[in-house]
């Protein structure tokens, strides 16, 4: 069968923007959490958020897309452009349908809808973005990075609300696998605002710690819920045959394994399927638990589902059977950018061989049977299995191996 | 909304593209552009829209919706702009 691999990457995280700056605030520890300031939260019970610092739009953005893209499109431009340059394709010389665009996505752009819904509601509709047809909707990150690179291939858009980033790698491998040369897939999200704020906290499951060191503890005694943050990757997904024949410079590792499963109806006394997926994942990169050098967790946050993922891990791996991390303890939980954001960090780690740590966290609660990394730790890795959950019941992994 | 009889020039226009719209990179808006179609200077029928919007309020006039599709260079946009300025009440 066809192999996918990654040629290409493109980072916009709170604690890092582009791959380096990422990976090397990530193992130094460095979190990009704090106190909120893209807008007033102080009346919200939650105030703590990952936002991306210091992104100059107008460095990144041409000026004929300012007015019509959110910033979290503008986040997710930037990232795709430094996917490609990374990955060193030449669209040109691809055939015209031959490259895709999937990305994930939660609620669209809420700040420019947000803002827009002001201006009809409060000044009238004269006073509404021309470009609100399209630049709040959930597909725009797709739309816009298709459009501004030429990329006619097969894409879309996928919401499984947090595990959306593995999803788009996932799909990004089906079309590989029929015959397109290369996918542009990840997830960049963005929903620092009122409108974006409000529906997390109506969940209950986000952290009213405000303390930025302490807000977010996840497989902690002390757990009380996540943080958000905004910012996410962008992959370039390839045929390993096309990025042979054009000597491709990177080669992070392969999409050997992927898998989704949906939580049964609450109440049905059923599992959640947290550990199906992974299974599933596992069983399709034709490998077994003990062949799985480190996992990336979903890291929730909620002691529940905290308990939950701990359990599915310690009944995949055996107590402390495998290295376990939440690099996301740095950046927030990143809605659909998170669990790209994860499979781009678990890749570096791969190619570098370190472990990145989970910060602010002592240790796991006793509770839990895992072998949490809380500090850089240096390791022959060469297969990482990278684990998400979206709100809803959606559960995606997937496993990537080390390339060479 | 007050009306206003003021007239629209070719610079309140390509100002107003700018700040709505934003400008095309290798596009010199400060050239001679009276004749190019918008389309040739980067701006597609959303942009239009986009610009005529804000010129209806800032100027409080009222530009028919047709004016997109109709009005293919700066010229021509602004000869119904200013003819709608000069007939508002």
């Amino acid at each position: 069968m066809t192999t996918a691999v990654v040629t290409g990457l493109g980072i916009t995280a709170p604690n890092g923007l582009g791959t380096e700056e990422y990976w090397k605030a990530t193992l130094a520890g460095e979190s990009g959490l704090g106190p909120v300031t893209r807008f007033d939260a102080a009346q919200y019970p939650s105030s703590v958020a990952g936002e991306v610092p210091g992104f100059a739009a107008e460095e990144h953005i041409p000026s004929r897309l300012m007015p019509q893209t959110d910033h979290m499109t503008r986040l997710a431009l930037a990232a795709a452009d430094w996917a490609l340059t990374d990955a060193g394709l030449d669209v040109g010389e691809f055939p015209e349908y031959g490259i895709g665009v999937v990305t994930s996505a939660s609620g669209g752009a809420v700040e420019f809808g947000q803002r827009e819904l002001q201006n009809l509601w409060s000044k009238g509709k004269e006073y509404v973005s021309a470009y609100q047809s399209f630049a709040w909707f959930y597909a725009v990150n797709t739309g816009q990075i298709s459009i501004r690179h030429k990329l006619r291939g097969p894409s879309g858009v996928l919401l499984t609300e947090q595990a959306g980033g593995i999803d788009a790698i996932g799909h990004a491998r089906r079309h590989i696998r029929k015959g397109f040369s290369a996918v542009v897939a990840g997830g960049v999200d963005a929903a620092l605002c009122p409108w974006g704020w409000v529906p997390q906290i109506a969940s209950g499951l986000m952290s009213t710690v405000g303390d930025p060191a302490r807000a977010f503890l996840p497989f902690s005694a002390d757990a009380a819920g996540y943080v958000p943050g905004e910012g996410g990757a962008i992959l370039v997904v390839e045929d390993a045959g096309s990025a042979g024949a054009r000597d491709a410079g990177n080669v992070y590792g392969e999409v050997a394994g992927y898998a989704a499963t949906l939580d049964p109806a609450p109440g049905t006394g059923r599992p959640p399927g947290l550990r199906r997926a992974a299974e599933n994942a596992l069983a399709d990169a034709g490998i077994t638990a003990g062949d799985v050098d480190v996992v990336f967790a979903d890291a929730s946050g909620v002691p529940e589902l905290d308990r939950a993922e701990a359990q599915a891990l310690t009944d995949l791996f055996g107590p402390r059977g495998v290295p376990v991390t939440a690099p996301k303890t740095m950046t927030g939980r990143l809605l659909a950018g998170g669990a790209a954001l994860d499979a781009a960090t678990a890749l570096l780690a791969l190619r570098d061989g370190v472990v990145p740590p989970t910060v602010n966290v002592a240790g796991p609660a006793p509770e839990h049977t895992i072998d949490l990394v809380t500090e850089a730790r240096e390791a022959d890795l060469r297969t990482a299995l990278v684990l998400a959950r979206g709100h809803g019941g959606f559960n995606a992994a997937l496993v990537l191996r080390r390339a060479h | 909304m007050t009306t206003t009889t003021a007239t629209v020039t070719l610079a309140d226009l390509t100002r107003m593209l700018r700040e709505s719209a934003g400008e095309e990179e290798g596009v010199d808006l400060d050239g001679d552009v009276i004749d190019t179609p918008f389309m040739d200077l980067g701006y597609d029928s959303l942009a239009l829209l986009q610009v005529i919007g804000e010129i209806q309020r800032d100027y409080g006039i009222s530009i028919p919706d047709d004016a997109v599709v109709d009005a293919e260079t700066p010229r021509a946009l602004l000869a119904l702009i200013n003819a709608g300025s000069a007939t508002a009440a």
